[in-house]
């Protein structure tokens, strides 16, 4: 600490009546906004966005440009003011394919990463303010899971739910929430200790309402740095069924089915592959740089 | 440590019998069946099929019989190969994917450790921004978009290696560059963080105060404490390159045990389904075992009586 500071620090003791109590969530809000990187990907993040919920309906409204209608006789055109990105072989015009697969690609990546916080929070809290054997019991389910090859798990699913988006990202979510389980549970494990829950119990407060009024709502921090790095983690897994085929079916265009046209072609048509592939990979950037920023600014000592 | 491992040995048959049964569910209580395809088969043909494997008996007795074979190394016949026991076709594919993900594996170990100790011994210099950037556009770059652009640079364009197959170690780079560099990226980042946390400690400072070179005190030292956190990552990695090799197998047309599950988890091919996730399983489970004994080695701090 230097002089300056330390005169500050004790100006602001003399002064009691002008400190105003600043929240965990204030702090770690100013902390985030100081991090220009982490501004910046939230930016591209709001700015692919929007464009990917508005973009089709303006280039639509104005162009008349479709996702899906194809135009044959047009064919695949090489990148130029009319269309920024090109048209696919089928003469889609390719910006417009790829906003709106951007947009099955955040909403399945947010859907997925919502259930998968879900089901892990609540089933890391409960086992781990169960405890004893029922607590054994739950978190070694969770070892017997993690040891299963998550990927191929989700392949099955997919090939037994079907291929329809609302599944899809069900599958995920059903399969991603075992990181969210082991980090409430270490959580809760040490907070369950504490006197508030101790004078919650001590007043007659039901387990139910202990584990979902007092502990859950103290878990947010974590659950919330684990959410925003599951979010691009969804997004890849999406866009690696897609890619396999096995996610969102054609003539609805995904980042990852986009990317397999792409490069299936990208010998000849080289824009089919590196605009959706540049897109996805912004995006994920954008994204893990975003969690990366509200991971340090949440909790400080877990900075790396 | 013999009693540690043979208890964790122990602790792995219940597992491993969970597993089955989780698996031998999912797998058979899925509506369809492996004689459902675009061609109808007569009855009398079905019957005869699913007498030959077995499926006309009710589901317990069949889960017997599949772990009594199971236990006898025989994992049963494939349904969309006929001519080919599920055996044959794990040992045909699954080395290749083996072989894939060991490439992938040296690849990122060797590009992941290098720049996390960059990052944390020039810690917040141009360096460490640098090292650390890379690390995360390397996280952010998607295989299936990676190993496409390095096929259209690498062989198409400047021609030095082959574009997809399968003969000689040429064949192995780019597949296992493209399988590893998302890997790269965690371990840089694992290897800066564990390094950051022991560089400030007493046992460092020790080192210092009896005069070891810096050479020695970071690859002695400072690296024991910074490998901690990457090979407890090895587990699930090593898990997910070989599961993520699916798309690379397909981009470069690598006959490796990825597009049989696929087409084995579309075909109800039950029992090639079943076969390569135990086999996937029971690998991990050995390789996460392994991670834990490792990890003791490495820290004297653990007790494992």
């Amino acid at each position: 600490m230097t002089r300056a500071d330390h005169s500050q620090a004790t100006g602001t003791l003399s002064a009691p009546q002008l400190v105003a109590g600043t929240s965990l969530w204030q702090d770690a809000w100013r902390r985030l906004r100081k991090n220009a990187m982490a501004v910046a990907s939230g930016l591209i993040i709001l700015l692919v966005g929007l464009a990917c919920l508005v973009g089709p309906l303006v280039l639509h409204a104005v162009w008349g440009y479709d996702a899906q209608a194809q135009d044959l006789a047009y064919g695949p055109q090489p990148p130029s003011w009319q269309h920024p990105f090109g048209t696919d072989f089928y003469g889609r015009d390719l910006l417009v394919r790829v906003l709106v697969g951007g947009r099955v690609s955040l909403s399945v990546g947010l859907l997925a990463a919502i259930v998968a916080a879900t089901i892990g929070t609540i089933y890391g809290a409960v086992a781990s303010y169960a405890g004893g054997m029922v607590d054994s019991l739950m978190m070694r389910t969770v070892d017997i899971l993690y040891a299963l090859p998550y990927m191929f798990l989700v392949i099955i699913l997919v090939t037994i739910l079907g291929k329809s988006l609302l599944l899809l990202f069900l599958a995920l979510g059903a399969v991603g929430w075992l990181l969210t389980a082991r980090v409430v549970r270490g959580q809760v494990m040490s907070l369950k200790e504490q006197d508030f829950v101790l004078a919650a119990r001590s007043v007659g407060t039901p387990g139910r309402a202990v584990v979902f009024r007092h502990l859950i709502p103290n878990t947010l921090g974590p659950v919330i740095v684990t959410f925003t790095l599951t979010v691009p983690s969804m997004i890849l897994q999406e866009a690696f069924l897609s890619f396999l085929g096995l996610g969102v079916q054609p003539p609805s265009p995904s980042l990852g089915s986009l990317i397999n046209d792409g490069a299936n072609q990208m010998l000849v048509f080289w824009w089919t592959l590196v605009f959706p592939g540049g897109v996805m990979t912004l995006l994920l950037f954008a994204l893990n740089f975003l969690g990366d920023g509200v991971r340090d600014a949440l909790d400080p000592r877990m900075r790396t | 440590m013999t009693r540690y491992l043979l208890r964790r040995l122990l602790e792995l048959v219940p597992t491993a019998l969970v597993i089955i049964l989780a698996s031998f569910a999912l797998v058979r209580l899925a509506p369809g069946s492996p004689f459902s395809s675009e061609k109808e088969i007569p009855p009398e043909i079905r019957r005869q099929l699913e007498a030959k494997y077995g499926f006309d008996r009710p589901l317990p007795e069949q889960f017997a019989r599949y772990v009594g074979n199971l236990l006898r190394g025989d994992l049963g016949l494939s349904t969309k190969y006929p001519q080919r026991t599920v055996n044959e076709i794990i040992a045909a594919g699954f080395p290749v994917t083996l072989s894939l993900a060991a490439v992938a594996l040296v690849w990122s170990l060797l590009v992941g450790i290098t720049a996390g100790i960059i990052g944390a011994v020039r810690q917040n210099t141009a360096w460490d921004h640098a090292a650390m950037t890379t690390a995360l556009v390397g996280i952010s770059v998607p295989s299936f978009v990676l190993g496409p652009l390095l096929v259209l640079v690498v062989s198409l364009r400047l021609h030095l290696l082959p574009p997809a197959g399968w003969g000689d170690w040429r064949h192995l780079i780019l597949p296992g560059l493209t399988l590893g560099t998302i890997y790269a990226g965690s371990i840089a980042r694992l290897t800066r963080g564990g390094m950051l946390e022991v560089i400030r400690s007493d046992y460092i400072r020790t080192a210092r105060a009896k005069g070891l070179t810096e050479r020695l005190i970071i690859w002695r030292h400072m690296l024991r404490g910074g490998l901690l956190p990457v090979i407890s990552y090895l587990g699930p990695a090593i898990a997910s390159m070989l599961t993520g090799s699916v798309v690379v197998e397909k981009i470069f047309n690598v006959p490796g045990i990825g597009p049989y599950f696929v087409d084995a988890a579309f075909n109800r091919d039950y029992f090639l389904v079943m076969g390569i996730v135990l086999l996937y399983a029971f690998f991990l489970l050995l390789l996460n075992l392994v991670v834990d004994v490792l990890y003791g080695l490495l820290d004297p701090r653990i007790d494992y009586s």
